[in-house]
């Protein structure tokens, strides 16, 4: 099947919304959520009107039923990212909740004072605090891969720190702010030689590239349902299977024990022992059918499309003087523009262009530490996903010399 | 063209009258916005019968942000303190002239929190301060 952005866009209704009287929406904020095909929509409604019960124990028809489908969803995602196998997939409620799983559980088990972490300055805030949080906790060490002008990290520096003896390498696949698309596998071999283990945050990598874990060799990844044409409250990590087994259970609760008593527990197998608790199950139904989505067009063509759009963008934004694009060249990012403009504020550019219908997302897209380092304090960002179109990259140019115009 | 982008705002980000520092001052105080990273800092001089004698603010953030900080300046030049803690959010929406969403809504109201935290001699500004 050949790749038809027209005919992708007639599975998202929200596309056809007008957001002003006779303005229909320009959605170009995916790298913050995406939106959602009628497939996904549907099959959390039908989940709901045909077949909701709690998952696990019960014997009726709609817990059976249930149950299978949160199980068969778990499977198809295990599948989009070539995990061994389905049990190494646990939910979560996004990537946040996924990274902190690990700060939680394996690194609360196997780091102590003075070990180290290395991190990068592009990361999300939900790759820095959680170890924030354990550095103050545990005294764990903390060193950053530099990002250079050019929006790369610094390699060379990367290798230094290697010489140190990390226990862990946490770092983004792809930036959510640059756009940046991180040699992820070099850098994991890397961090393997010099005896650490790895997490990679792919809540911008897994929606828009075809991301395979076991050729990663990647031992824990995070990600995110709702970037990738998925419901909002469902994300997933992944883990090699050894090491999720060693890892002890994160909340407590019902569904994660084999046995209780009055005074103790034990935990049982995983996945269910890092999902305490009723589920997301309605939204691990969306997952799945999320999952089948994008299946059903191919990773390949979607990346393929994005970069099409990236490099079409690009072009016609560096036309615009007084305009200043962050991060590398389109053959080294993703569907991700976050610029600058003529010293006018990023929420006001934002504003202005959501009067023609143009959602960009203006600020810090909760990257702090990176915007520091380029000296500003916000950026606008505009983001493509599948449904994005060449004409929508025009309307985005025109709307910023609307923006030029109102400011004089 | 643009109802949130009315003239007045326009002028009042483009050329400030009250933006500046005040040395000496009796009041100063600044807090920032950390959703979008806007700054500003009010500095007053208070007259003998406690009135607001003079007042300056500095900082950066988008035209709403830092417009509403001068409008809200020029309406509290001869207020006394009281009545400068009696003033709430729908003070700087009649300043403004137009309607805010919640996101913009915290950028209008930065540097009236920043006044009246200052004013209360509180040593952290809290939404609650312009509800």
């Amino acid at each position: 099947m050949s790749f038809n952005v027209q005919q992708i866009r007639k599975d998202f209704p929200i596309l056809d919304r007008e957001v002003h009287p006779g303005v229909k929406v320009i959605y170009l904020d995916s790298t913050a959520t995406s939106q959602k095909p009628e497939s996904v929509i549907e099959a959390m409604n039908t989940f709901y009107r045909r077949s909701n019960a709690n998952i696990h124990r019960g014997v009726h028809v709609l817990a059976e039923e249930s149950t299978a489908m949160y199980e068969q969803a778990r499977v198809k995602i295990a599948k989009f990212i070539n995990a061994p196998s389905a049990h190494q997939i646990i939910y979560t409620r996004n990537t946040t909740e996924s990274i902190n799983l690990v700060a939680y559980t394996w690194a609360r088990a196997n780091l102590k004072s003075g070990d180290l972490i290395i991190l990068t300055e592009m990361e999300h805030h939900s790759n820095l605090v959680p170890w924030h949080m354990l550095a103050a906790e545990r005294g764990v060490r903390l060193e950053f891969i530099p990002v250079m002008d050019d929006g790369l990290l610094d390699l060379d520096v990367y290798r230094s720190l290697l010489f140190q003896g990390p226990k862990l390498v946490s770092f983004t696949h792809m930036s959510n702010v640059l756009g940046t698309i991180n040699p992820a596998a070099e850098m994991i071999q890397m961090a393997h030689e010099a005896g650490a283990l790895t997490v990679l945050d792919a809540a911008q990598s897994v929606p828009h590239l075809k991301v395979d874990v076991q050729k990663l060799d990647v031992d824990f990844m995070a990600f995110s349902a709702h970037k990738m044409c998925g419901p909002t409250g469902i994300g997933a990590l992944y883990g090699k299977t050894t090491l999720l087994e060693a890892m002890p259970p994160f909340l407590g609760g019902g569904d994660m024990i084999k046995e209780v008593k009055l005074r103790s527990f034990k935990p049982t197998t995983i996945p269910s022992k890092f999902e305490a608790g009723t589920p997301a199950i309605a939204e691990s139904v969306g997952f799945g059918a999320a999952v089948d989505y994008l299946s059903s067009i191919g990773m390949e063509e979607v990346s393929a499309h994005e970069h099409e759009m990236i490099e079409y963008a690009l072009e016609r934004l560096e036309e615009i003087p007084g305009l200043k694009i962050f991060g590398p060249t389109a053959d080294k990012k993703g569907g991700v523009a976050s610029f600058t403009f003529d010293g006018i504020h990023p929420h006001d550019v934002a504003q202005i262009l959501d009067r023609h219908g143009i959602a960009v997302r203006a600020g810090h897209h909760c990257a702090q530490p990176l915007h520091e380092k380029f000296g500003i304090t916000a950026t606008t960002r505009a983001s493509f996903y599948l449904y994005s179109t060449k004409d929508e990259v025009d309307k985005l140019v025109e709307g910023i010399y609307k923006v030029k115009k109102v400011f004089g | 063209m643009d109802d949130l982008y009315r003239e007045v705002i326009i002028e009042h980000y483009k050329n400030p009258s009250y933006r500046g520092h005040l040395d000496p001052h009796d009041i100063s105080f600044a807090d920032n916005n950390p959703l979008c990273g806007d700054h500003i800092q009010i500095d007053l001089r208070v007259d003998k019968d406690g009135k607001v004698a003079e007042a300056r603010f500095d900082g950066h953030g988008c035209a709403i942000s830092q417009a509403s900080a001068d409008l809200l300046l020029e309406s509290v030049i001869g207020k006394s303190l009281d009545e400068v803690k009696a003033l709430n959010k729908q003070h700087i929406l009649d300043l403004l002239g137009i309607d805010l969403g919640p996101v913009r809504l915290k950028c209008a109201l930065l540097s009236l929190k920043v006044l009246k935290a200052g004013v209360y001699g509180l040593g952290e500004a809290s939404d609650s301060l312009v509800e």
